[in-house]
């Protein structure tokens, strides 16, 4: 981490500076050095991302690569401490390395559940021992996730908790949301909200609609996450509070976020590849790798979360990977539990986006670096000289097919297997650390 | 002076500082050996508590006494009211004894401004409710302008519960009517959304003590805990206690005040309780004074 990289004559993207250039960046002591923007133009020949070593200076030419700050993931499960055999710190953010991340925040439902100061010092040392990637660990909003009292939030961001959740489990008691959204309002950090109303999504498995009643599945409304999602809204307007919503995944709910920035409340939006990517329909045959909360929705809602990244009323994309071993979701549909496991697929799935007109590449390194960074108060997703090092260089015409069986990470239960996807993070920099992707099996 | 004292609001500036200025001369008669006057014999008040107290209580009844008043204490809990009479009932008998004070506590807002609309006589608001404590406010007043010489242009910073208190809420009145500017610093959990106008608030204690000539720390229920206003009394130490080390933001000769009773180790650490700016026991024998003074005062 002593010598310098000099990455060459690649198109370096940084929204945070506004830049959008060929040229070169240099790497140096673990932080950004140096940039230099040569042009507008692409240098003529293309070479793949070969590094090579010349005199203590590693050089990596970028020709034909973009050259973006490191993705910052704000929804992720490590499962760790608790659930090492769906996934650890270890395998969860080597699976960021692959993906194009490196930064991740884990959610606080582990065992025991980070609502405390000690389990959020375990993790945050275990990421330094064993992490490939920065870890920003999302501690839970009450103890133990019951949604009853407030967990020692304050305590918690001394030791580097950067946001608060009991992501999976909402907060039901509207009292309860009221007075954690107001005591944010003595510290920096926001509330993520997972938006369900438990009495209306009840023991539902998948979107309620036509499908479901097709497949013999029970439903989950979307208004079970619009109601929940109306709530939070009005208590934030009535606090001031900041509040972040996760994983939104109906057309209704990007209509409600969009309604309340435009009255300027205080609120940022997430959603996640999989609400942009694929609709119920993957769940026929009942693939449990398709169960997720919220469920897969609609093609108009697809649609509506397209159209939330396009306009700005979505800030962020999120993974929400949420890994499981394999004998959880070979089981009854009903039985099985939530979750996709992202990391690996995500940068993939979000270019798409850009292929299609929806975003452009500016757009989207804003939504997955740069927004997330802001909102939770970290200092990456940009490339700015004296920054951490975060780089990753993107092979974009790259196409791969998705094999889950070679993920890094322990869940290998993913939607997309077989899928023919564009966009590789050929070489990833996390904080001044060379992972080259196409060699490295961590 | 009008006939209660169930607000702060209701009296003026004028009115205040007379309050205050008759307090510091009852204070003398507190220094004599012999400390009691004749000013109100034959009178008769009733400190009628429906809530339990025993400082107020003492105070209100010492400071009667001082006065020769005679007193007598309606204990509620043995009462008619235990047996489901009426407020206004209770009330209606306890004048027809033929009494000239009335001094009541009472655990909802507004009891004391009720009662006084029913009755001749002269009622005083010994707490209602999260609403006021305005003996309470005058004896703050008192021992600002004991120790600093006045109460105008002084920064007096409260701290902590200012939802539930009604000490906060009288002191914001009284402060601001005798020309001190207030600060109001807690967690946002504990401050009204909408806080009274002119007042500062401050979610950051180091901010909010800043270059305070007054801090005056208000108790932290511990029935408050587990209902969500604060996660520990750990955490709201850390944030909105007030230690030595944090104490040294306000002015060298700041003021360290507390209505008590105190939680040593919660809001307050015991070497600041105990220190030479505390002033939390002087407050404790204004008490008496400021409650001659209110009881003296209404009389006409």
């Amino acid at each position: 981490m002593d010598k310098r990289t000099h990455i060459r004559n690649g198109r370096i993207i940084d929204p945070s500076q506004g830049i959008d250039g060929y040229g070169d960046l240099i790497v140096e002591d673990g932080l950004i050095a140096e940039l230099c923007i040569k042009g507008a133009e692409a240098p003529r020949k293309k070479q793949s991302a070969a590094a090579a070593n010349t005199g203590g200076e590693m050089i990596i030419d970028a020709r034909g690569m973009l050259v973006i700050p490191g993705l910052v993931d704000m929804h992720t499960h490590l499962r760790e401490p608790g659930f090492e055999y769906k996934e650890t710190i270890r395998t969860g953010t080597m699976a960021g390395i692959r993906g194009g991340f490196t930064s991740l925040c884990p959610m606080p439902n582990t065992n025991p559940v980070n609502d405390n100061p000690t389990v959020a010092a375990f993790v945050i040392k275990k990421a330094m021992a064993e992490g490939y990637c920065s870890v920003f660990p999302i501690g839970a909003i009450t103890k133990g996730q019951q949604g009853q009292e407030l967990a020692e939030m304050g305590l918690m961001q001394e030791i580097g908790c950067v946001a608060y959740s009991d992501d999976g489990r909402p907060v039901m008691n509207g009292l309860v949301m009221r007075r954690a959204l107001e005591y944010t309002k003595a510290f920096t950090f926001p509330l993520i909200a997972h938006c369900e109303d438990l009495s209306l999504s009840d023991d539902g498995v998948m979107n309620e609609g036509s499908l479901s009643t097709h497949l013999g599945l029970k439903g989950v409304p979307a208004a079970a996450e619009e109601v929940m999602i109306s709530r939070d809204i009005m208590l934030a307007k009535l606090t001031g509070g900041k509040l972040h919503i996760a994983h939104v995944s109906t057309r209704g709910s990007v209509d409600l976020i969009r309604r309340a920035k435009r009255e300027g409340i205080p609120i940022t939006a997430e959603t996640c590849p999989h609400y942009f990517s694929i609709t119920e329909s993957a769940v026929s045959g009942f693939d449990t790798n398709a169960k997720v909360n919220p469920p897969l929705r609609t093609d108009d809602d697809v649609a509506a979360v397209k159209e939330g990244l396009r306009d700005g009323t979505i800030d962020v994309i999120a993974t929400d990977h949420a890994p499981h071993h394999v004998d959880e979701k070979i089981l009854e549909f009903d039985r099985a539990p939530s979750g996709i496991s992202g990391l690996e697929t995500a940068l993939a799935l979000s270019l798409t986006l850009v292929a299609e007109g929806v975003l452009t590449i500016n757009q989207l390194l804003e939504k997955m670096a740069l927004n997330p960074s802001r909102i939770m108060g970290i200092e990456r997703g940009t490339l700015k000289p004296a920054a951490v090092a975060d780089v990753v260089i993107i092979d974009v015409e790259k196409e791969f097919i998705v094999n889950p069986d070679n993920f890094a990470s322990k869940g290998k239960n993913t939607p997309f297997r077989g899928w023919t996807l564009k966009g590789v993070p050929s070489v990833v920099i996390s904080k001044g650390r060379i992972y080259d992707n196409a060699e490295w099996k961590g | 002076m009008p006939k209660d004292l169930v607000s702060i609001k209701d009296i003026s500036k004028e009115e205040t500082e007379a309050l205050i200025d008759t307090a510091l001369s009852f204070k003398d008669v507190l220094r004599r050996d012999i400390k009691k006057v004749p000013a109100l014999r034959g009178k008769t008040v009733v400190n009628l508590f429906f809530e339990p107290s025993t400082r107020t209580k003492t105070s209100f009844e010492l400071a009667e006494k001082r006065l020769s008043l005679d007193v007598i204490n309606f204990a509620v809990s043995s009462s008619s009211v235990v047996k489901g009479e009426s407020l206004l009932d209770t009330v209606r008998t306890i004048e027809s004894y033929g009494i000239d004070y009335l001094v009541i506590r009472h655990p909802s807002s507004g009891v004391p401004h009720f009662i006084a609309k029913q009755t001749r006589a002269s009622v005083v608001n010994a707490g209602d409710g999260i609403n006021e404590h305005p003996t309470q406010a005058l004896l703050d007043a008192v021992t600002m302008k004991e120790k600093k010489g006045g109460v105008k242009g002084l920064e007096v910073a409260i701290v902590g519960d200012i939802l539930h208190s009604r000490v906060a809420r009288s002191n914001v009145d009284c402060l601001t009517k005798l020309g001190a500017s207030v600060r109001l610093v807690g967690p946002p959990t504990l401050i009204p959304l909408n806080p009274p106008a002119g007042v500062k608030v401050y979610y950051d204690m180091n901010d909010g003590i800043r270059g305070a000539d007054v801090v005056m720390m208000l108790r932290i229920q511990l029935e408050r805990q587990g209902k969500s206003f604060f996660p520990s009394t750990k955490e709201f130490f850390k944030y909105w206690g007030l230690s030595a080390e944090r104490l040294v933001l306000a002015e060298k000769d700041a003021l360290v005040m507390h209505p008590g009773p105190m939680n040593r180790g919660i809001e307050i650490s015991s070497d600041v309780a105990d220190c030479p700016q505390s002033v939390i026991l002087e407050q404790v024998t204004n008490g008496i004074a400021v409650r001659m003074a209110v009881i003296y005062m209404l009389q006409g």
